[in-house]
């Protein structure tokens, strides 16, 4: 997973968004990954009713709480860049968003994987868990949406907010609502955590893939969270280089124009619009 | 072991699904860091918060 | 600011009266709609029955999208949005207005509506008062969400598809309360309409108190 060597990170030049924090969270999770295959498919007993088919436990638990958990860190991160103009917490938002993406896709997935051999079925619109995981991914699709659209970066960040928040708004009604809708009949387990049902060691082995998830969640954050400033450092930087060309073009403008006289004050105002965009862009 | 297929692909999927999605952040990151200067690749330390 | 708000909301509707659109594309777009899903189930009478609140909603969706779309190119055409903040109007009574514009619209498309499923789909109206009710609570949410979401596209050069992709799934509550409400009022399932009707009531409270705050935001954005 990471191919970022220890050396890459002590050499003068980086190659990449690798760091030495990434490089050893990169390796602690695919560690992770190989002893949490090792307990959960051999170690970890199979369970009374669901016989193997719990072994999806281990992946889908984890990946369904991690997702919940990016999710809420896209609307903080939306809110406090609607609230404190806080490019950080933008850039925070937006990788958790994608990582979030991702992980509420694989949930969907896993859930489906899971649902055929236990509950008899891929999908079931009556289950309020699965229906409101969905509109929660499609509403986050949207924000993913929005943010590759074409355009200003700060106007961009503030509408995804807007999609952020409506997208955390509603969860609750979401939430009411499907599970006034499906009152019918609800598939998933109450929760295995808490009513005892589960063996020591399958408890331990999702708790297990939880901080392995977690790891692997964190290493593709800062990953994200770092190539979105380079991609900020490399649009921010095209735009300088060129307001210089522009304001060079202007200045020999500015010269020649001396001679002229007459369109001197019109060239002569060019750079000064270049100062001010610049302005605005450093704020 | 009962379920193995449905077991093999929803494990296998999701650990694919994101070492896929690593390797193209690795990728994308060593596409980027060329096009900018080493003093402005630093996050964290410079600018990040000084909107 | 609710002055404010009504100047912006029949400006809006004066704009729509005079374009005609409303008339001669949107009810009849509406109207094709209910004839293609009687297509689509093969006309079908036990199936219509069931299925005729769900129809209902889904065209009053299709319909909210394009009322949307049309709302904020009003805006978005010759800087109509800047002079609007230059003339000194609250966001949030912009929003309140553009919101009520598209409300009153999509009222009348319902109105035409509930006539198509009562002559095509044979729906007999059982409890009329939470048919009305559901109408107003469901139209209002609708064109709260979607006004806010509309300013959020404007401007954008993909905006036709954008918009729908983040409205629908917001929506996806009403969709599912609003159409409960109307198996009940139109007898078709026994189901409590009224506890869905409170549903639709918080979905809209929430809608038309996030969008009054978050409007200002992306006005002055763009």
């Amino acid at each position: 997973m990471t191919t970022t060597t220890a050396s890459d990170i002590t050499g003068t030049r980086r190659r990449g968004t690798g760091s030495r924090t990434t490089f050893w969270l990169g390796s602690v999770g695919l560690v992770g990954v190989v002893v949490l295959i090792l307990l959960g498919f051999f170690a970890a007993p199979a369970d009374d009713d669901q016989v193997d088919a719990v072994r999806m436990i281990f992946i889908h638990v984890p990946v369904a709480m991690l997702t919940y958990v990016a999710f809420s860190l896209t609307a903080v991160g939306s809110v406090l860049w609607l609230w404190k103009r806080s490019i950080w917490w933008d850039t925070v938002a937006l990788s958790a968003a994608e990582v979030g993406v991702m992980f509420c896709g694989l949930t969907l997935f896993t859930g489906s994987i899971w649902g055929r051999p236990t509950w008899g079925t891929y999908w079931d619109w009556g289950d309020v868990r699965l229906v409101t995981t969905m509109i929660l991914f499609l509403i986050m699709v949207g924000y993913l949406a929005v943010r590759s659209l074409d355009g200003d970066s700060a106007t961009l960040a503030t509408r995804a907010a807007v999609i952020g928040i409506i997208g955390a708004v509603n969860i609750p009604i979401v939430n009411r609502s499907v599970t006034w809708w499906s009152s019918r009949r609800t598939l998933h387990q109450k929760s295995s955590l808490t009513d005892g049902n589960l063996e020591d060691l399958t408890l331990f082995t999702m708790m297990f893939g939880l901080v392995v998830f977690s790891i692997l969640m964190l290493w593709m954050m800062i990953h994200r969270f770092r190539i979105s400033w380079l991609e900020r450092q490399v649009s921010e930087g095209n735009l300088s280089e060129a307001l210089i060309a522009r304001r060079a073009e202007a200045m020999v403008a500015v010269e020649t124009g001396r001679v002229g006289g007459a369109i001197q004050p019109e060239l002569g105002r060019q750079p000064d619009k270049g100062g001010f965009g610049e302005v605005e862009d450093s704020k | 072991m009962t379920h193995l297929g449905y077991l093999l692909v929803g494990w296998g999927v999701t650990l694919g699904v994101v070492g896929l999605y690593a390797v193209s952040l690795i990728r994308r990151g060593r596409d980027l860091v060329g096009q900018v200067p080493a003093d402005r690749s630093r996050w964290m330390t410079t600018g990040v918060d000084k909107t | 600011m609710l002055t404010d708000a009504r100047l912006v909301a029949a400006k809006d509707l004066r704009i729509e009266m005079r374009s005609k659109v409303t008339v001669s594309q949107v009810v009849p777009f509406a109207g094709l709609v209910l004839v293609m899903f009687g297509f689509a189930l093969d006309a079908n009478r036990p199936t219509l029955d069931l299925a005729t609140s769900g129809l209902f909603w889904v065209t009053v969706l299709f319909v909210a999208v394009m009322a949307v779309q049309r709302s904020t190119a009003i805006e978005t055409t010759d800087g109509a949005r800047r002079a609007l903040l230059l003339a000194g109007v609250e966001p949030s009574a912009v929003f309140m207005g553009k919101a009520a514009a598209v409300a009153v619209q999509l009222l009348a498309v319902e109105l035409v509506l509930i006539g198509g499923i009562i002559v095509l789909y044979d729906a007999s109206i059982e409890e009329p008062l939470l048919l009305v009710a559901t109408c107003v609570t469901a139209t209002a949410g609708i064109a709260a969400a979607g006004t806010l979401l509309g300013a959020l596209v404007a401007g954008v050069r993909a905006r036709e598809t954008v918009l729908p992709i983040l409205l629908l799934p917001v929506l996806a509550p009403v969709l599912l309360g609003a159409t409960r409400a109307f198996d009940d009022a139109l007898g078709a399932v026994a189901v409590n309409g009224w506890s869905w009707l409170a549903m639709l009531v918080g979905f809209t409270v929430i809608n038309v108190a996030f969008g009054v705050t978050a409007y200002g935001v992306l006005l002055e954005e763009t």
